[in-house]
């Protein structure tokens, strides 16, 4: 049972200014029905001021409650002011919303955006928003997500790891082959000390043996093992499991989910670690 | 209230609870232990155990295990018996197995083991000729459950069990009642099933009790390894009240498989036609007469089903739903992603589960209901084209 708060419960159970606007100046969309939520958002100028705007929303409590305050934020604002308007606005207006749902108030802003493009046009509002990052590839095939969206939830949110990046913008949240490309785009946003580097092959073995030292290693022994590096070749880091470890039927996902892991964060995420 | 959600749980049975009070209070020794006052506890384990042999068709009582609920049954008969097979290295389940089993799966998967899924057509049945075809010799264990939490189909678990044990008879099958057990007739000893696992807290005993059953010949290593309760293959001090309860609720749940076949059958028909003549978007996700007589799934078109479940629970209904949003997923229902529903109504996709505790004015309160909140919500829907259609083709 998730957690949501009066105002989101007031809104699924009475949302505001459902419906559609005949003869609407602008629209926009965000969502599909294959993915589980989609919003269409109709907005009514009268100069650059929204004079009306209405909603419909195939999708859960939150994302009608999302959609259902979005609409009274907007009305009466000037385009300017509504296009400032982020999925952080929405959910704090709406008292918070559970972490896992924050990609409903993301679906708000979308539409909204999706919208004042029609009037902006595509690259002001980027500059406007402040969406530096160029090109606009898919990175999550399951749900459609581009990297920009992705980028502007890290940016907005302050979003730290993969997780977060898919409460947010669902990208990673069913197949999950796109999880290393997040990291990558989260690794980029912070500039991150340990993102992938051009490293010369000895640093590059340097640093490997140094993470395998002070931070595997010592973790290994506390289960009465221990590992050795042997080789590096190109990415592949050739190591092997001693004491207990060695023959113990779980050294497999030991190489694959601890190893090789720490690995991927600390040196360079193309590592793969192959026990010789 | 209304509570149409059994299949995640029940209620307990207020004679189950009875029957559990003395051993919750006064009754608190050890049953190992050597002292008279130990003989009623180990006594009440032992009519449990018998109560259970029945309840499953087993020989002996010998066969039964007590666990600490479905999933540890599962873990235990997978585990346990692959441990005891190492050389074998390939297993067969079903895309539409519950977690518990799945991503158990999933695990030895990663470390090596070849693991096939047989899937399902759109009613939810189980493709057998594909399963026939991936029966190796050196399959080490079969899996497949008895009926399916989420549609409540039953799959021919007695029919697989035999074709097992003339192909490949050292391979291993274990079936997952859970959803079977105390709705429809479970006779093992008639069957070719070697492991069988059932959890109490879905036919009206406590949760946190469970069963595993496991022919004589079936050799299993333990999960938890310790003292010599449940032969040496179980270890931890018996949980006696618990025990007591899921034996009383076996007993039980045996005198009303009638009324469940009859009774609780036409109350779940008699919602699943007024559902689908009254409400225009509802659509029946599996019709197929082999389900467990307590279970319909239904979806609901253009709807999303949490909107569905919150509006439910609005007005007393407890129901649950396949949709991603319920339980942050974000991906719908894997069984019915299996059959192949549309996503036009997967996402709106909603089970409805009875018990024999349902009334029926309570499901024709949800007949009446519920067009009126299908109504509401699909006026939300962004998607007025297709909804209209569906109206018109009423």
């Amino acid at each position: 049972m998730w957690e949501y708060s009066e105002k989101v419960l007031e809104h699924y159970r009475h949302p505001r200014n459902v419906g559609k606007i005949d003869d609407a100046d602008l629209i926009g969309e965000a969502g599909s029905l294959a993915c589980g939520d989609s919003l269409k958002l109709y907005l009514k100028l009268d100069g650059n001021v929204i004079k009306d705007a209405k909603f419909q929303t195939f999708g859960c409590g939150s994302a009608v409650a999302s959609s259902s305050i979005l609409t009274e934020m907007i009305i009466g604002k000037t385009l300017d002011e509504a296009k400032k308007i982020t999925n952080k606005d929405i959910a704090d207006e709406l008292g918070g919303l559970p972490q896992e749902k924050m990609h409903c108030s993301v679906m708000g802003q979308e539409a909204l955006e999706d919208a004042l493009k029609k009037y902006y046009g595509e690259n002001t509002l980027e500059e406007e928003i402040g969406v530096s990052h160029s090109g606009d590839k898919i990175v999550c095939t399951c749900f459609n997500v581009t990297e920009n969206q992705i980028w502007e939830a890290i940016k907005i949110n302050n979003l730290k790891t993969v997780e977060e990046v898919t409460n947010y913008t669902k990208a990673g949240g069913a197949c999950g082959r796109c999880r290393g490309l997040i990291k990558d785009i989260i690794d980029t946003y912070y500039k991150k000390e340990n993102a992938v580097q051009e490293l010369t092959p000895t640093q590059k073995i340097l640093k490997i043996s140094k993470v395998i030292d002070q931070q595997i290693s010592p973790q290994l022994q506390k289960d009465g093992g221990d590992i050795e590096l042997i080789d590096v070749v190109g990415n592949r880091v050739q190591v092997k499991l001693t004491g207990v470890c060695s023959g113990c039927k779980n050294a497999a996902m030991t190489l694959k989910s601890f190893v090789e892991s720490v690995l991927k964060d600390k040196v360079d995420a193309n590592l793969e670690v192959e026990q010789v | 209230m209304i509570y149409l959600d059994n299949n995640a749980t029940t209620k307990v049975d207020d004679r189950v609870l009875e029957e559990m009070l003395p051993f919750l209070k006064d009754e608190y020794a050890n049953p190992s232990s050597m002292y008279d006052f130990a003989k009623k506890p180990a006594a009440a384990i032992k009519e449990a155990r018998a109560k259970v042999r029945d309840f499953l068709g087993a020989a002996n009582e010998k066969e039964i295990f007590f666990t600490s609920c479905g999933s540890e049954s599962a873990n235990t008969a997978i585990k346990g018996v692959l441990n005891c097979n190492k050389d074998k290295r390939h297993i067969i389940t079903t895309k539409v197995e519950h977690p518990a089993v799945l991503n158990t799966y999933k695990e030895f998967e990663k470390n090596g083991y070849e693991v096939d899924y047989i899937g399902v057509n759109s009613q939810g049945e189980l493709d057998i000729e594909e399963f026939k075809s991936k029966l190796r010799k050196d399959t080490a264990l079969v899996s497949v459950m008895y009926a399916n939490n989420e549609t409540g189909v039953i799959y021919p678990v007695e029919e697989i069990a035999e074709y097992i044990k003339s192909k490949s008879p050292e391979a291993r099958f274990f079936v997952d009642a859970v959803q079977a057990a105390g709705k429809i007739p479970i006779n093992v000893k008639d069957t070719k099933i070697d492991l069988l696992g059932i959890s109490g807290h879905k036919f009206h005993a406590p949760k946190g009790v469970g069963v595993l059953y496991a022919k004589s010949d079936v050799r299993f290593t333990p999960l938890i390894n310790g003292g010599h309760q449940e032969r040496g293959l179980r270890a931890g001090t018996e949980n006696v009240p618990y025990i007591v309860g899921i034996g009383k609720a076996a007993e039980l749940a045996q005198e009303a498989l009638k009324y469940e076949l009859s009774e609780v059958k036409r109350l779940r028909d008699k919602l699943e036609d007024g559902i689908i003549k009254n409400v225009f978007n509802a659509r029946l996700n599996t019709g197929v007469k082999n389900r467990v007589p307590n279970t319909t799934n239904i979806g609901f078109e253009y709807v999303e089903g949490e909107l569905i479940l919150l509006h439910l629970s609005d007005i007393g209904v407890c129901a649950s739903s396949g949709s991603a949003c319920t339980s942050g997923s974000l991906e719908p229902s894997h069984v019915l992603r299996a059959m192949g529903i549309p996503f036009t109504a997967l996402h709106g996709s909603i089970r409805l589960s009875l018990s024999r505790f349902t009334k029926e004015s309570e499901i024709d309160y949800v007949i009446e209901k519920l067009p009126a909140i299908m109504d509401k919500l699909t006026s939300i829907s962004p998607f007025q084209d297709e909804l209209e259609k569906l109206r018109n083709q009423r």
